[in-house]
C-alpha cells in the first residue's frame, strides 16, 4: 500500500471531502471530524513520503499504470515533499483552530457545506504540489482558486461577497493565461509532461512561440502569487475571509502558487537558458522583487486593520521568495525555498492569534489592540514570536532565510540587494512595533475579553514556538532544500 | 359576445396556453433524458462523454422546474436527494480507482479489474466513470439552478 | 503581408475575441457583463487549443480498422476539462454576485463602491 502513497494523499482527502457535506447533515461535528481525520491522513501520509524520498531518491507514481510521458506521472523529489510536508502540516493546525473560529463566524447551517469545501482546497493545493504534468497543474490550480473564492466570500464582513468577486475575476484572468502558455508549450514540443518538456525545449529558445508561453506563465503566476504590480486582489481576499481561511491561505495559497512557478522555471524551461540566452528576465524579476519588498512594507504601515497590514505584509514577502529565485544560484534559491517555509510558519502564527483575538469580539482595529498583552497572554506571545521571525531577529526562521539571501546577493556580487533587504526589514520592524507596543504598552479600556478556547489557542502556540525551534535547529531544512536545490539545478 | 363570455375566452386561453406547455414538457422529458444516457453511455465512440450527458439530464429536471415551479420541482427530486447525489457521482469515479488499487494495478488501471481481458475491463471501467460524472453534473445542475432562483 | 494575415485568419479571429473579452471584464461597471466578458475571453482560448489539432486530411480519431490519419484528440480532451472549469467559474461567480445584491441591492460597481467608501 505504500507505494500508492502520493496518490492516496490526494484522493483519501478528495473522498472524505465529497461526504463530509452529507455527513454534516446528520451532526455538525461530523463535518470536521472528517477534515480533521482527512488533514491528519495527508499529513502522516507526506511525512511518510519525504522520508522515502530522503532514503531512496525521487518517486515516480504512473497513473492507470500508463507510462509517462503518455500517461499523467506524479513525481515526489525532496522539493515537493517538503513543500507537501509543510502544506499538510499547517493544514492540521488551522483544521484544529477552525472547529470554534469557524462555528463563531460562519452560519451554522453552512458549516458541513464549509468543511467540504475548505477540504477540497487542501486536495487542490497537494494536488499542484504533486503533480508531473502540466495540464494536471493546471486542473488542481482551478480545483484550488475555485474553492478559494468561496471560502473567500463566506466571511462575516459585509465587503466579504466583494472581495470574493474581485479575486475571481483577477485570478481567472491568471489562470486563463496559465492555459495559454501550457497550450503554447504544447505546440512548441507536443507533449506535456514536465520532465519530457525540460528534455524536449533546449534548442527551441529562439523560437517566439516558447518566449510567449514563457511570458504568459511568468504573468499568470505573479498574479496567483501577487508579485508586486498584480497583487491588488490580495489585502481585501485575506481581509475579509473567516480568520481560518485567511490563515491558510495566506500560509499555503501563494507559497503553492511560489513552489509551481519554481517548477516551471527550473524542470520545464531549465536553469541554463536564463543564464544564457534570457539573460534580462532574471533581471526583471530581480527589480520586481526588489520594488515588492520595499512597497509592500511601506503600504503596510499605513493601515488601521491589522489583518490588511499582515496582508500587506504578505505581498513584501513574497517579493523575498522572487529575490531568491531572480538570484539564479544555489544559494539565494536555497534562501528563496527556505523563505517559503518560514514564511507559510509566521504568517499562519500571525494569522492564528488574529483570529483568537477576533473570536467573538470581531475586533481587528489596530487602535482597539490596547493592553490585549495581559488579557490574552498566550495569543499575544505567539503574535510577538511571529513578529520577532519576520522581522529576522537571530535565532528565529526569518533569520536563516534571510541570511542565506543575503549570502545569494553576494555570490552574484549583487551588494546593493543586501540594503534592500535591511531597509524592508526595518520597515517591518516599524509596523509591528506599533502594534507590539499597542499590545503590551498601552492600558486598554476595561472590557472583559471572552476566554479564548484551547482548540484555538494550542494550534497557534505550537506554530508560533515551532519559528522558534526551527530558528535554533536551522540545519534540518537547511539540509533538505540544500538537497532540493541541486536537484532544482540539475 | 358579452363581456363575461369575453372574460371567459381570455381566462380559458391562459389556462390553454399552459396547458400546451405542461403537456409538451412533460411528453419530452423522456425522451431528452433517453437521449442523454445515449451521449453518456456512447461517449467513447462518438461526440458526448459524462460530462455533456450529465448537463442535458440535468436541463430535462431543470426545464420541468421551469415549466410547472420550484416546489413541483422539489416534490419531485428534493434537496437532500440532490445533494446526496452529487457526492456519489463523484464517489463513484474514486471508488473504480481505488478498487483499481486494491485488485493491484495503478490507480484507475481499469485493465487490473477482474472483468475479463484488459481491453474489456478498460471499457467497462471507463462506461463506470462515465456514468458518475453523469450523475454528480447533472445533480450539480439541478443544485445551481435552484439556488440561484430560490431566493430574492 | 497579406498572406501573413489571410493565411492565420482563425489565429486573428482569436485574438480579436480575446481582446472583446478582455474589454469586457476591465471597462464594463456592471457585474454581470463582466461575468459575461470573463466566459469570451476563456472560450477564445478554447477556440486556440481545439484549433491546433488539425491534421491535414484527418479523419475522426475513432480507430478505423485501417491505416488512417487521424486527427489529435489530446486537445479536445483538455479542452472538455477546461469548458467544465469554465462553467464552473462562472457558477461561482453567478453565486457571488447573488450575494452581493442581497447585501448591496445593487450589481453595477460604481455604485458599490460608493456605497463602500462611506463604510470603513
Amino acid at each position: 500500500m505504500t507505494e500508492h502513497l502520493p496518490v492516496l494523499v490526494i484522493i483519501i482527502p478528495l473522498v472524505l471531502a465529497l461526504i463530509a457535506p452529507v455527513a454534516g447533515r446528520l451532526n455538525r461535528i461530523y463535518s470536521w471530524a472528517i477534515a480533521l481525520l482527512a488533514t491528519l491522513f495527508s499529513f502522516v501520509g507526506s511525512v511518510l513520503l519525504l522520508h522515502q524520498v530522503m532514503y531512496s531518491g525521487t518517486i515516480s507514481y504512473w497513473m492507470g499504470g500508463w507510462e509517462p510521458p503518455w500517461g499523467i506521472e506524479y513525481v515526489i523529489d525532496y522539493f515537493s515533499g517538503f513543500v507537501l510536508v509543510i502544506v499538510s502540516f499547517l493544514a492540521v493546525a488551522v483544521t484544529i483552530f477552525a472547529r470554534k473560529s469557524v462555528a463563531d463566524e460562519i452560519d451554522e447551517k453552512k458549516i458541513p457545506a464549509f468543511y467540504g469545501v475548505y477540504l477540497l482546497f487542501i486536495v487542490g493545493l497537494m494536488g499542484m504540489i504533486v503533480t508531473g504534468d502540466i495540464f494536471n497543474l493546471y486542473v488542481f490550480l482551478e480545483i484550488s482558486s475555485l474553492t478559494g473564492y468561496a471560502l473567500v466570500a463566506m466571511g462575516k464582513r459585509r465587503k466579504a461577497p466583494l472581495a470574493g468577486f474581485r479575486y475571481l475575476v483577477i485570478g481567472t484572468v491568471g489562470a486563463t493565461f496559465i492555459l495559454l502558455g501550457i497550450g503554447y508549450l504544447y505546440i512548441a514540443t507536443g507533449t506535456l509532461n514536465m520532465a519530457d518538456l525540460g528534455a524536449r525545449l533546449p534548442g527551441l529558445f529562439n523560437s517566439k512561440l516558447v518566449i510567449t508561453a514563457f511570458a504568459f506563465f511568468a504573468i499568470g503566476f505573479s498574479i496567483k502569487i501577487a508579485l508586486f504590480p498584480l497583487h491588488t486582489w490580495l489585502p481585501d481576499a485575506y481581509t475579509y475571509a473567516p480568520s481560518a481561511v485567511s490563515a491558510l491561505m495566506a500560509s499555503t495559497g501563494t507559497k503553492v502558487g511560489a513552489y509551481s512557478f519554481i517548477r516551471i522555471i527550473f524542470t520545464v524551461f531549465g536553469v541554463q537558458v536564463f543564464l544564457n540566452q534570457w539573460v534580462s528576465v532574471p533581471y526583471f524579476f530581480l527589480i520586481i522583487a526588489s520594488v515588492a519588498m520595499l512597497v509592500g512594507s511601506i503600504l503596510a504601515i499605513a493601515q488601521t486593520n491589522i489583518k490588511k497590514m499582515l496582508a500587506y505584509s504578505s505581498v513584501s514577502q513574497i517579493g523575498y521568495i522572487i529575490l531568491g529565485v531572480a538570484l539564479m544560484n544555489p544559494i539565494g534559491l536555497q534562501g528563496g525555498l527556505l523563505h517559503i517555509f518560514n514564511h507559510a510558519l509566521m504568517k499562519c502564527a500571525l494569522f492564528m492569534s488574529v483570529g483568537c483575538i477576533a473570536y467573538k469580539t470581531g475586533i481587528t482595529n489596530i487602535a482597539d489592540l490596547k493592553g490585549l498583552g495581559f488579557k490574552k497572554p498566550y495569543s499575544m506571545v505567539a503574535f510577538t514570536a511571529g513578529a520577532l521571525s519576520m522581522i529576522g531577529i537571530p535565532l528565529t526562521v526569518g533569520f536563516v532565510s534571510k541570511w542565506y539571501l543575503a549570502m545569494g546577493s553576494l555570490e552574484n556580487g549583487m551588494w546593493y540587494l543586501i540594503p534592500v533587504i535591511v531597509i524592508s526589514s526595518v520597515l517591518m520592524l516599524v509596523y509591528f512595533w506599533r502594534v507590539i507596543d499597542n499590545i503590551f504598552f498601552k492600558a486598554g479600556d476595561a472590557v472583559k475579553m471572552p476566554a479564548t478556547p484551547a482548540s484555538m489557542l494550542i494550534p497557534t502556540v505550537v506554530v508560533a514556538a515551532l519559528c522558534l525551534v526551527f530558528g535554533t535547529l536551522a540545519f534540518i531544512p537547511v539540509n533538505i532544500t540544500g538537497k532540493a536545490v541541486l536537484l532544482l539545478f540539475g | 359576445m358579452s363581456e363575461k363570455e369575453m372574460a371567459d375566452d381570455l381566462v380559458t386561453d391562459e389556462q390553454n396556453s399552459q396547458i400546451i406547455r405542461k403537456t409538451l414538457v412533460k411528453k419530452l422529458i423522456a425522451f431528452i433524458q433517453l437521449y442523454a444516457l445515449y451521449i453518456i453511455i456512447f461517449g467513447e465512440l462518438g461526440p458526448g462523454g459524462g460530462f455533456q450527458g450529465g448537463v442535458i439530464l440535468g436541463s430535462s429536471i431543470i426545464i420541468y422546474i421551469l415549466i410547472f415551479g420550484l416546489e413541483e420541482g422539489r416534490k419531485r427530486i428534493s434537496q437532500k436527494a440532490s445533494d446526496l447525489f452529487s457526492s456519489t457521482g463523484a464517489l463513484i469515479y474514486g471508488g473504480v480507482g481505488l478498487l483499481a488499487i486494491l485488485f493491484g494495478g495503478h490507480f484507475l488501471q481499469y485493465s487490473a479489474l477482474p472483468l475479463g481481458e484488459p481491453a474489456v475491463a478498460n471499457h467497462y471501467g471507463i462506461m463506470a466513470v462515465e456514468i458518475g460524472i453523469g450523475i454528480t453534473v447533472a445533480a450539480t445542475m439541478i443544485i445551481l439552478f435552484c439556488e440561484m432562483i430560490g431566493r430574492d | 503581408m497579406m498572406e501573413f494575415i489571410l493565411a492565420k485568419y482563425n489565429y486573428w479571429i482569436y485574438v480579436i475575441i480575446m481582446m472583446i473579452g478582455f474589454y469586457a471584464v476591465i471597462a464594463k461597471s456592471n457585474l454581470i457583463k463582466k461575468i459575461i466578458g470573463l466566459s469570451v475571453f476563456q472560450t477564445s482560448v478554447f477556440l486556440l487549443f481545439i484549433s491546433i489539432g488539425k491534421v491535414d486530411g484527418g479523419t475522426v480519431p475513432i480507430y478505423q480498422g485501417t491505416e488512417a490519419v487521424y486527427i489529435n484528440p489530446l486537445p479536445h480532451v483538455l479542452i472538455l476539462t477546461a469548458i467544465v472549469v469554465g462553467v464552473s467559474v462562472t457558477a461561482v461567480a453567478f453565486a457571488l454576485v447573488v450575494n452581493i445584491y442581497r447585501e448591496y441591492g445593487t450589481i453595477e460597481e460604481n455604485a458599490i463602491l460608493e456605497m463602500i467608501k462611506h463604510d470603513d
